[in-house]
């Protein structure tokens, strides 16, 4: 079984393409440019593993880090 | 707008694509995928003399090294065109470079985000609902002219707060300007006089009774040290968002219908899984990304190990990076729920663009609604599908006919 999952979206990289907030909108909130952050702390709650990977891998400018803890 | 083509000033035609390419050639416009196969096989970076010198990425990686490269690579020009005269009428964001272009940008996204487009949704869905009303009955329409091309022209002059009805004059401009420019500066100047002529007129109506529209919003925004924008910034920032936001999402609306016509296995499948839409339009977006952009060569560099030079432009080619197979498996099949998708069919790096949301909002809203009342459709054999020449690639007839086939 593998750990619980976070997530970090590296401000610096995002260009605010949302890709993210429309794959998974429980895990990422925009700001009032656009531009994506993690919800909260960035912890991954059980059940939406594959959304918190899917935003990861459809992110233009691969600014969503994924880690286990 | 194929007829206006023949008044243009011709380029031989294309023997030798590699070390001659042109993406205003016939074929390229008929069907460039193959052209670009070959390019790739090539090398990362092919270039042409054409357009007094210019290269080419044919790679993601190479598209997406000059992409993110602001200090070798300029935004000032953002059309590969025959010509290189000096620089009159700027658009800001679209044509700024660091650092001027972050404060540009800033300006633009709040109106452009997923959340202001949800408001604007229900308006787009009853444009499209009312061009379906004027020719469902025909049983037969030409896509291109009867509805692709209206849902972004109404969408953005209902945001802008512009008439919808002088849609045929945006037509007009932007394809002066995206078209006929490349090769007639003449017919660019031309159209940049005349939209900002109108946006002028829009400016001092304003100026005297102020409305809620986006033109007032730019009208009212302060740049960086708190001062309001010059009248010139704004008419820029305002020719940029008609002319980006028009011709692009004709073109993404109009080749996703192109596709879903000639493939009734997708078509049949968004239409029993109506939820694979967000996938569907990222993938369609992917295969046929409409916007090509340019930079101009600042400084001496290498792209993916090749040599470029001061002096050429760049024909930057996002619709060739996302049929790169090294990135996307099968890139050259439309694989409708593709679950990995980092097409870079809105740009990469700080250019992204403004309008990708509204962009999206467009062809979910105009795909679903044509399906939902012409769920059967294919090419019209009596008719021919054309496509447009140059920066933006889409088609510009589209003669579809309705029901299944007999």
């Amino acid at each position: 079984m593998a750990g619980k999952l976070k997530i970090r979206v590296d401000q610096d990289k995002c260009q605010g393409h949302a890709r993210c907030k429309s794959l998974a909108p429980e895990l990422f909130d925009l700001d009032e440019f656009g531009n994506a952050h993690e919800v909260g702390d960035g912890s991954v709650p059980a059940g939406l593993e594959d959304k918190a990977w899917l935003a990861q891998s459809n992110c233009p400018e691969i600014a969503i880090e994924v880690t286990e803890e | 707008m194929s007829d206006s083509a023949s008044i243009m000033p011709e380029h031989p035609p294309v023997a030798d694509w590699i070390n001659d390419f042109d993406h205003t050639d016939p074929t390229w416009t008929e069907n460039p995928f193959p052209i670009w196969e070959k390019l790739r096989a090539a090398s990362p970076v092919v270039h042409t003399e054409r357009f007094l010198g210019c290269y080419m990425p044919t790679t993601y990686q190479a598209v997406k090294e000059i992409a993110y490269d602001t200090e070798h690579f300029s935004s000032r020009r953002v059309i590969v065109r025959d010509v290189r005269p000096e620089i009159t009428a700027r658009a800001p964001p679209i044509t700024s470079d660091p650092p001027e272009h972050k404060p540009a940008k800033q300006l633009l996204l709040p109106p452009f985000t997923p959340d202001a487009m949800k408001k604007l949704e229900p308006r787009v869905r009853a444009i499209c609902n009312e061009l379906i009303d004027e020719f469902i009955v025909d049983g037969k329409c030409d896509a291109a002219a009867r509805y692709t091309k209206h849902v972004p022209v109404r969408a953005i002059a209902h945001m802008l707060g512009i008439p919808e009805k002088d849609g045929d004059l945006f037509i007009k401009w932007i394809h002066g300007i995206l078209e006929l420019g490349i090769k007639d500066d003449n017919a660019l100047m031309e159209a940049v006089r005349e939209m900002t002529g109108y946006f002028a007129g829009h400016l001092e109506q304003r100026k005297k009774h102020p409305t809620d529209d986006l033109i007032s919003t730019l009208m009212k925004a302060k740049d960086k040290d708190g001062n309001p924008l010059a009248d010139e910034h704004v008419l820029g920032s305002l020719r940029l968002l008609l002319i980006a936001g028009i011709d692009t999402t004709w073109s993404a609306i109009g080749s996703s219908l192109w596709h879903l016509a000639k493939t009734p296995a997708d078509r049949e499948r968004l239409v029993k899984e109506p939820e694979l839409m967000p996938l569907a339009v990222e993938e369609l977006l992917r295969a046929y990304s409409p916007v090509t952009m340019a930079r101009e060569v600042m400084k001496e560099t290498t792209i993916s190990g090749c040599p470029v030079k001061p002096g050429n432009m760049v024909l930057l080619s996002f619709p060739a990076a996302n049929r790169d197979p090294a990135m996307f498996p099968d890139a050259d099949r439309v694989v409708i729920d593709r679950k990995e998708n980092r097409h870079a069919a809105f740009g990469l790096g700080i250019h992204r663009c403004v309008g990708s949301n509204l962009a999206r909002m467009e062809m979910t809203v105009a795909i679903e609604e044509w399906l939902k009342r012409i769920p059967d459709f294919r090419l019209d054999p009596a008719g021919k599908v054309t496509w447009s020449e140059g920066t933006v690639r889409g088609p510009r007839q589209l003669p579809l006919l309705f029901g299944k086939a007999n």
